[in-house]
Order: C-alpha cells, then structure tokens, then sequence
C-alpha cells in the first residue's frame, strides 16, 4: 500500500490565500490513523483554515488534500446543532445521513451515544433548554453517530468552565481509546493539547507554517500534575510565545 | 432556645450533581406552559379590547353629528343581516374565501418553486429578482385593466390577478427565507452528508421555516388583497365580498360599504388569527424564540 493511501488524511504543500493575505503556507501534515493529533496555534493563525481543509469543507488554493478516510465528522466551537430538533433527534439525523435506515435502531443508538457523552436523560430536550457545556456534548454525540475515522474538531471546549471540560476530555478520550479513530483537534489551549494529543503540532502565525511538532508518549489516563507533561507543556510554550513575539516585532 | 442547629437551612436540598460537569448549574429552566384555557383568554384580551376601543369611538362619532353620514356600528350591523336574509352574505363569502383558497394555494404551487429556482441558480437569480421585485411594487388595481383586456370579465381575469399579487412576493419572500439561514448550520449539515435535495430537506428548509411561514402569510396578504380589488373592479358571474363593497358605492349606501369593509377586514383578521399566528408561534416556540 502507498504512504498516500495509509493516511488518515494528509496535505501536502498546501496553501490557502483570501484576497491578498497568505493564511496558510505550504502545510504538509499527514495524520496517521487512530493519532490524535493536537494543532496549536494563535488566534487568527489560520487553524480552522486548516481544519476545513482537511474536512473538505473548502479547497486549498495550491497544494492537495487527500483523504484515506470517509466523511470526516466535524464539531465546531459553537455547537451547531439544529434548533428544531430535539437532542435525541439531532444525533438520530446524524445517524440517518450516515445510512442508518432503521429508525428503531437509530433510537436507541442516538440514546446510547447520549449516554456516553453524560447526557442519558436529555433525549426529548430542546436544544435551547441546554446549557452551553451540553449542547457541546451533544454536538459531541452528534459527530460520534457519524462513525467516521476522522474526527475534526475546533476548539470544541474553548468556551466551557474547567470542570465541564475535565469531564469532556475524559469522555473524548474514552472514545478514542475504545474505537481509535484519527482525531485532528484544534486548540489554543497548550494545556489542553498536551493532555490529549498523542502529537502536538505548532503552527505560526502570519503565513500560517508548522513551526515544530512533539510526540506525547505517555499512556492515557494522564495526570494534570505528571511532571513530563508540565516540563512538555513549559517547552511548547516558550515557542509559542517566540512566535508570537517574532509577529509583535513584525 | 438551642443555639446550633444543624439541620440543613433549605431542608433537603441535595447538592447538584456534578458528575458531568458544572454546567448543570448554567442549564436554562424551562418555563411552565400555561395551560390551554388560560391562554385562551389570554391571547383574546388584546383582540376583544381593539374590537371595543374601535366600535366605542366609532358610535362616539356617530353620536356626535360631527359626521352626520356616518352610520352606527347599529345600522351597519342591521345591513350585515338583511345580507345574510336576503340569502346574498353567505354565497358572496364562500366566493370569495374559495377564490383565496384557490387562488392562494395555485400561488404557492407556482411561486415556492420558482422562489427555489432564484436561491438555486445564479443565472435565474441575476434575470428575475428585477423582475419580480418590480412585479411586488405594482398595484393591483393596475393589474385589473390588463387582466380584464387580456380576459375579458371572468374568473380568469380574478384568478391571474391574484396570482400576479402573490407570487412575486411568495417567490421573493423562499429566497430571502432561505438567504438567512447561518452558513454554521450549512456547513454542519454539509459535513454530516446532507447535500443535494437532502440538504433542502434536513437543513435548509426546516432552517428557513420561521421566514418561510412569514412569506406564507405575506403572499395570502397580497393574494387577498388583490383578490379584493378584482372583485370591486371586474364583475365577474358569481359576486363575492368584493361586489358587495361595489353595490354599496353604486347605491351610495355608507352603511353597505362599511358592512362590506368591516367584512373583508373580518375576514383577515380571522385568517391571521386561526390560521398563520398559531403556527408560527407554534414554530417559534419550539426553537426558543419566543418568550
Ligand atoms: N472566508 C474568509 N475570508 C477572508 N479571510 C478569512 C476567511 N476565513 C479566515 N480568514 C482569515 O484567515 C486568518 C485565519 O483565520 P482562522 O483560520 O479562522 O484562524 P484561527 O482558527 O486560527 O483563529 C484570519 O486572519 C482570518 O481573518
Ligand atoms: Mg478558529
């Protein structure tokens, strides 16, 4: 099998320009399969530009994207779910665009996948009588009931409290461990990515390049307080603080 | 008196359950649904006060000789009757309202699609949105003569002036509904693999819907208002509510032409109020929009 076809989902050379502004600059990044994969970089540093390529959702302006897997699932920051649906019905619809034909099964999955994110009780809830951290774990439920091999998430917890968070990141990485697909997830959070990522990839701003990537080698469940991945974490963000020194200078 | 007590202040409140995440305190508390009689009454208070304050004022002035044609709500009420006697109210309303059913649901048949047609297509988009935007601005009763030339007096002529009422605005109306739907819930959509026909289906539409039940309402509007003017200018074999209102003014009758007017207004009040604003609070109560 070629390199190409194992995969994930890969770009090479890819740049993306919007008018006159160069956002992305000749990004190769290849996301192996079952990897999750943290992108770390500044705000406005061209890391949902990036996302979106990879999910097809827009095309690079030179370069390629080749994708291994099917339909990426996709989770936003805000949760974009369908307000005239239910929760439960939000996470069937997913469950039907991906052939589920049955709508019994589809029931009891979509409950199912309500109830690995937490929210067992919140099937027949309207989305706007949710709190912020579950129409995050329902949009989470959502993404799931795709069954993609490639998850692709921006900045899904950026806007939740710690502790729901907390709770978030243990559900995701139960998730990942049991099915282990490829997750791409996006964060300023260099925390955040070092807790999750079994790679972390530094992007600079202003054109957007990789600027360095790490591999994270400790085994999940991880501490907060492991003494590696504070001395990780310290490491990624003095270079992430040189980029965007190197751009206040610019 | 004991001086400690170690009871819980607020008796047996449990702490809230924060095993998946401290959100459950942030969670927005459904409000209670009144139930259906109180709202009812509720939703008729306004109405039935409007009703009272206009017929008051209006008795005032008839009272007042200050107009000295001007009937009483009585007198117009007593024409209303000798209409629905002499047997010419009720089959003179069921014109009518058929013609708008009719006329309204041949509107939406023609204009809906055609409003997709304009979102779908560019080319389509770029040629007709003048033209219907220009079609929206012209009168009906500009429309009658060309109609009436075209047609001769039939119901033909009532029936394309209705539709060249409505279905600019219904077809411009899909487009703007479907304009405003936020490009988040496209792109969830489009990732989730509704594209196509499906994207109409799971997103668009049911995203457009609120706008959607407004346009719907907005081209019954139009449809009936110029179902109203053709009535008054055309004479067409069978009389609607419409003729009456021309009787009135050829008899130089205030008490007929206000009998007929208080009608015709009647009429979309009634419509507003069991058909359009039910569903759409319906619509918009699901979605949270309303409060
Ligand atoms: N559709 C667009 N049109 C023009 N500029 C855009 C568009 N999308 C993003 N940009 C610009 O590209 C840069 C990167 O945006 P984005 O990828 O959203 O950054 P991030 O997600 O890292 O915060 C920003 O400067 C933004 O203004
Ligand atoms: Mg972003």
């Amino acid at each position: 099998m070629s390199p190409a076809t194992t995969a994930a989902v890969r770009l090479t050379g890819a740049t993306k320009t919007f008018g006159d502004a160069l956002v992305l600059d000749g990004i190769d990044l290849e996301v192996a399969p079952g990897e999750f994969l943290c992108l770390l970089g500044a705000s406005g540093c061209g890391k949902s530009t990036l996302l979106n390529l990879l999910a097809g959702l827009d095309r690079p302006s030179s370069g390629q994207v080749s994708s291994g897997a099917g339909r990426p699932a996709l989770m936003f920051q805000d949760h974009a779910l369908f307000p005239w649906l239910t929760a439960g019905r939000n996470v069937e619809l997913a469950l039907q665009l991906a052939g589920t034909a049955d709508r019994a099964e589809r029931r009891a999955e979509a409950a199912r996948l309500l109830g690995l994110v937490r929210l067992g009780d919140a099937y027949g809830k309207r989305v706007h009588t949710l709190s912020g951290g579950m129409r995050q774990r329902v949009a989470l439920a959502r993404a799931l009931a795709q069954g993609s091999d490639l998850l692709l998430m921006d900045e899904p917890f950026a806007a939740l409290d710690a502790l729901t968070r907390d709770v978030l990141h243990e559900v995701l990485i139960g998730v990942w461990e049991r099915r282990r697909p490829s997750v791409v997830f996006v964060t300023h959070d260099i925390r955040e990515a070092v807790r999750l990522g079994t790679r972390v990839v530094l992007l600079s701003s202003r054109p957007g390049r990789i600027a360095r990537e790490w591999r994270v080698g400790i085994p999940h469940p991880r501490r907060a307080e492991d003494a590696t991945l504070l001395g990780l974490a310290r490491e990624i963000s003095r270079d992430l603080r040189e980029e965007v020194c190197r751009h206040a200078r610019d | 008196m004991p001086v400690t007590d170690l009871s819980p202040v607020r008796g047996e409140d449990v702490p809230p359950d924060f095993s998946s995440g401290a959100d459950v305190l942030d969670s927005p508390t459904a409000p209670a649904v009144p139930t259906l009689f109180r709202r009812s009454v509720k939703r008729a208070t306004a109405p039935v006060l409007a009703a009272v304050f206009v017929l008051s004022v209006w008795q005032l002035a008839a009272l007042s000789g200050l107009f000295p044609r001007l009937p009483s709500p009585v007198a117009v009420l007593d024409e209303l009757a000798k209409l629905l006697r002499d047997g010419i109210l009720l089959p003179a309303l069921g014109q009518s309202l058929g013609r708008a059913v009719t006329g309204f649901a041949a509107a939406v048949l023609l204009g809906v699609p055609l409003g997709l047609l304009v979102y779908r297509y560019g080319a389509v988009r770029t040629v007709l949105t003048p033209v219907l935007a220009a079609f929206q601005s012209l009168p009906a009763a500009a429309l009658v003569p060309l109609a009436v030339v075209a047609f001769g007096e039939s119901e033909r002529s009532v029936y394309s002036v209705v539709l060249l009422g409505a279905v600019p605005s219904l077809s411009m109306g899909v487009v703007g509904a479907l304009d405003q739907v936020p490009v988040l819930l496209r792109r969830a959509g489009r990732a989730m693999g509704a594209t196509g026909l499906r994207a109409y289906r799971h997103v668009l539409v049911p995203a457009a819907l609120p706008g959607l039940i407004a346009t719907l309402r907005q081209g019954w509007t139009f449809g009936w208002r110029a179902l109203m003017t053709a009535e008054l200018i055309t004479s067409t074999p069978l009389p609607g509510v419409g003729r009456i209102l021309d009787t009135g003014k050829q008899e130089d009758s205030f008490a007929l032409v206000m009998a007929s007017v208080a009608l015709i207004l009647a009429i979309g009040v009634l419509v507003e109020a069991m058909v359009f604003r039910p569903v759409e609070k319906r619509v918009l109560y699901h979605r949270g929009l309303l409060v």
